[in-house]
């Protein structure tokens, strides 16, 4: 897919300090579809390892296996990698708050 | 006429409208966890009832729909409009595809008598009663923006096609790709807790 219409394209080794017109990077074919590739494989792992039973480490391996597909969209598909910094930082504070809130919830349930 | 246009600040825009639905979300998660916390169990012997066939149809059906959207992004950016439009329409047509599966799935539940405040649910442990109603409210939810994700992509399909939305101005269709993404980003937590449980 590197035809001669290529527009804003800045290569397959473009990372996050590549230099190009921010927020017009066309994220590569190839780099789309082994994003697609590694989210099935993530998919397979985790319906896979239900077969065995590690009791609670079961719904830790979930959790660990969808936040790394979840980490994959992000990035990847909603070009967060791309991004400048502020959509960057702000993507991060979210998160974090988002984590404050499930952990200090956790910390009033569990010692309940 | 001079038409205003910050890019920059429709991503913006779109993110922090991102971040209410993460909370929105992420709120029932939170309500889910201390429900699976106390009532581990009961969340397990319900889980088991669900399909993890179509769980993971479904699962596969996202993941591959948001590839073509971002696919569709990428083939504007390099100007093939023709090509984008072909994939935003395939995007669409898994979100129906994802809505036929969960119609099939909530009417085989609804046929077991499983429904929030039925006769048969209300005999049940209060922690799988707890299971199924947050199942119906979830999955509900998130079916509610999966129907809303292809409304606007259709809406972003019928704008190339009228020249509103172009190689140089595709921020309409970024955003709507950026939305189609939160809602797979959803599933991908929806799909462990719900059809996977411990």
């Amino acid at each position: 897919m590197t035809g001669h219409d290529i527009k804003y394209d800045t290569g397959p080794d473009a990372g996050p300090d590549a230099v190009h017109d921010a927020g017009h990077h066309a994220v590569p074919v190839r780099t789309n579809m082994l994003v697609w590739a590694a989210l099935m494989l993530l998919t397979a792992i985790t319906v896979g390892v239900t077969s065995f039973d590690f009791g609670f480490l079961n719904v830790v391996v979930a959790l660990s296996v969808a936040t790394t597909k979840a980490g994959l969209v992000i990035l990847w598909f909603m070009h967060l990698r791309y991004e400048g910094r502020v959509i960057r930082l702000m993507v991060f504070t979210a998160f974090v708050i988002l984590a404050i809130a499930i952990g200090l919830t956790f910390f009033d349930v569990a010692y309940r | 006429m001079h038409e205003h246009r910050d890019y920059e600040g429709a991503k913006i825009g779109m993110w922090l409208f991102l971040f209410t639905e993460v909370l929105l979300f992420g709120g029932l998660f939170l309500l889910y966890a201390v429900y699976l916390h106390r009532y581990p169990a009961e969340f397990h012997a319900a889980g088991k009832d669900l399909s993890r066939i179509f769980g993971t149809a479904n699962t596969i059906v996202l993941i591959t729909s948001s590839l073509c959207m971002a696919l569709a992004i990428s083939a504007l950016q390099r100007g093939k409009v023709v090509l984008s439009q072909r994939l935003v329409l395939l995007t669409v047509a898994m979100a129906g595809v994802f809505l036929v599966n969960k119609f099939f799935e909530w009417s085989a539940k609804i046929g077991h008598g499983i429904y929030p405040d039925s006769p048969a649910l209300l005999k049940l442990p209060p922690g799988e009663m707890v299971f199924f109603n947050l199942y119906y409210l979830m999955t509900g939810l998130h079916g509610i923006h999966v129907i809303i994700g292809g409304a606007v992509l259709m809406y972003g399909w019928h704008l190339m096609r009228v020249g509103r939305v172009t190689p140089e101005h595709f921020v309409f269709l970024e955003n709507g790709g950026l939305y189609w993404h939160l809602v797979d980003l959803v599933w991908i937590y929806l799909f462990p807790l719900f059809y996977l449980v411990v």
